[in-house]
């Protein structure tokens, strides 16, 4: 019934933005303009070093970081307070899957995972507050957290286990005639990961963040009969909510499965 | 080039033309991005690992530790109740059993006590029997004494009184005579 409800104002909306559309000045839907960037003290030029809207936002992250792990930690309570708790939470979850997925002997990598999990996952949470900028969701920044999987893992791969690290793509299991077409496969999907783990992450971020922009739009343009694009901006946040989590999650564990190539490359 | 940027924002934002209508596909910012971002992880990284991650694990380390200590704190009190149960259980049974020796004792003693006392009173109740037997026969000596003494009287009165003369050798001769028998 609410999924039916929710797929007829969909429609409505749909239409209405097409009808009104062409007639209404005021309806100009920019749904990426958030998504720009800014410099912060004013200017036009966006040089490297140059504070922008991507500079306060990723502070933002790292206040918020350090306020949960670092601040909400502080007491060291053997009975955790509510923000120490979550900190725990952050820990162990993170922390039992790299043991679980990459293997005991990638504890040393678990920093350093912590770090990407922890800043997509404030940065996809700090991009949910409304007029907000979401640094995951430009291919910029999600490519080069890929970028550093990436290298970490094809690096990790060849110093611990030099050329045997090329057997990841040598199928012994498969065979003998099939191998080198194998091989071909496995090289192409080896340099795919990054492109997909940059995509899958800045392109969930960007188009359910446009999808809301447009409602926002339609709510404006529509007057009395907004309720309909506002019922549906709250559905898509909802979903928002859980797929900014779910992103973080996704990458992450990820990361550790790629991980677990380079540490134990057996195929 | 920085002002290609520019136009490529604001001309999103008047009207969406193309790709350039996509801020994520505006180089130009590339390099602000990359180079925050790299900060943004760099500084991220060091309070993880120097701060935060080193805490947490000694905090979860310490919860575990002391949970580990109150359950072994808690089989060790335990193991001492039930020590002190048997204990008590030991206490209970020999204190029963020291009950019983006394009671025993007692009762013996009080038996022999009774017993002396019984054998007491019959050695004094003989006693007394001897006693009055004694009595007994020594009165029944005088009594015989007295039955000589009525008899001679009488008999001297019975003669005095039929007129024959109170002869006292001869009553006294008959009276022994008759009582002897």
């Amino acid at each position: 019934m609410g999924k039916l409800f929710f797929y007829v104002a969909l429609a409505l909306v749909l239409v209405s933005g097409l009808v009104f559309a062409p007639e209404h000045a005021g309806l100009a839907i920019h749904p990426m303009d958030q998504f720009t960037v800014k410099p912060l003290f004013g200017g036009d030029h966006i040089a490297w070093y140059t504070p922008t809207n991507v500079t306060l936002w990723m502070l933002f992250a790292v206040v918020a970081i350090i306020g949960l792990l670092v601040l909400g930690s502080s007491n060291r309570g053997i009975v955790p307070s509510r923000a120490q708790s979550v900190a725990e939470l952050a820990y162990g979850f993170i922390y039992k899957m790299v043991e679980d997925v990459t293997g005991k002997d990638a504890v040393k990598f678990f920093p350093y995972i912590m770090t990407l999990f922890m800043f997509i996952v404030t940065a996809n949470f700090l991009g949910l507050i409304p007029m907000s900028f979401t640094t995951t969701s430009h291919f910029a920044v999600t490519a080069i957290l890929a970028m550093l999987v990436f290298v970490t893992v094809t690096i990790t791969g060849f110093v611990l286990h030099g050329a045997k690290f090329l057997g990841l793509f040598w199928v012994s299991s498969a065979p003998l005639a099939l191998r080198p077409i194998l091989a071909i496969i496995e090289l192409i999907s080896y340099f795919v990961r990054p492109v997909s783990h940059c995509i899958r992450l800045a392109g969930n971020v960007m188009a359910g963040h446009a999808v809301l922009k447009v409602f926002a739009g339609f709510a404006g343009a529509l007057g009395a009969g907004a309720f309909l694009p506002i019922f549906a901006i709250t559905a898509v946040y909802a979903l928002e909510v859980l797929v900014a989590f779910i992103q973080a999650y996704v990458f992450t564990i990820l990361t550790c499965v790629y991980l677990k190539d380079a540490l134990h490359p057996s195929h | 080039m920085a002002s290609n940027t520019h136009d490529a924002g604001h001309g999103a934002a008047e009207a969406a033309h193309g790709s350039s209508g996509m801020p994520q596909l505006d180089f130009s910012t590339y390099g602000n991005q990359i180079f925050w971002l790299l900060v943004t992880l760099v500084v991220i990284y060091l309070i993880l690992s120097r701060v935060a991650l080193p805490r947490i694990a000694a905090i979860l380390n310490e919860r575990q530790g002391t949970i580990t200590n109150d359950l072994a704190a808690a089989e060790d009190l335990k193991a001492k109740a039930v020590e002190a149960e048997n204990a008590y259980n030991k206490a209970l049974a020999d204190a029963r059993a020291e009950a019983q020796r006394i009671a025993a004792e007692t009762r013996a003693e009080i038996q022999a006590e009774v017993d002396e006392a019984i054998a007491k009173a019959d050695e004094e109740i003989s006693a007394k029997a001897a006693e009055s037997e004694k009595a007994i026969a020594e009165i029944r000596a005088t009594a015989l004494e007295s039955v000589k003494v009525v008899a001679t009287d009488t008999a001297s009165a019975l003669v005095t009184a039929l007129g024959g003369k109170d002869d006292a050798d001869a009553v006294a001769a008959a009276v022994a005579k008759r009582t002897e028998g």
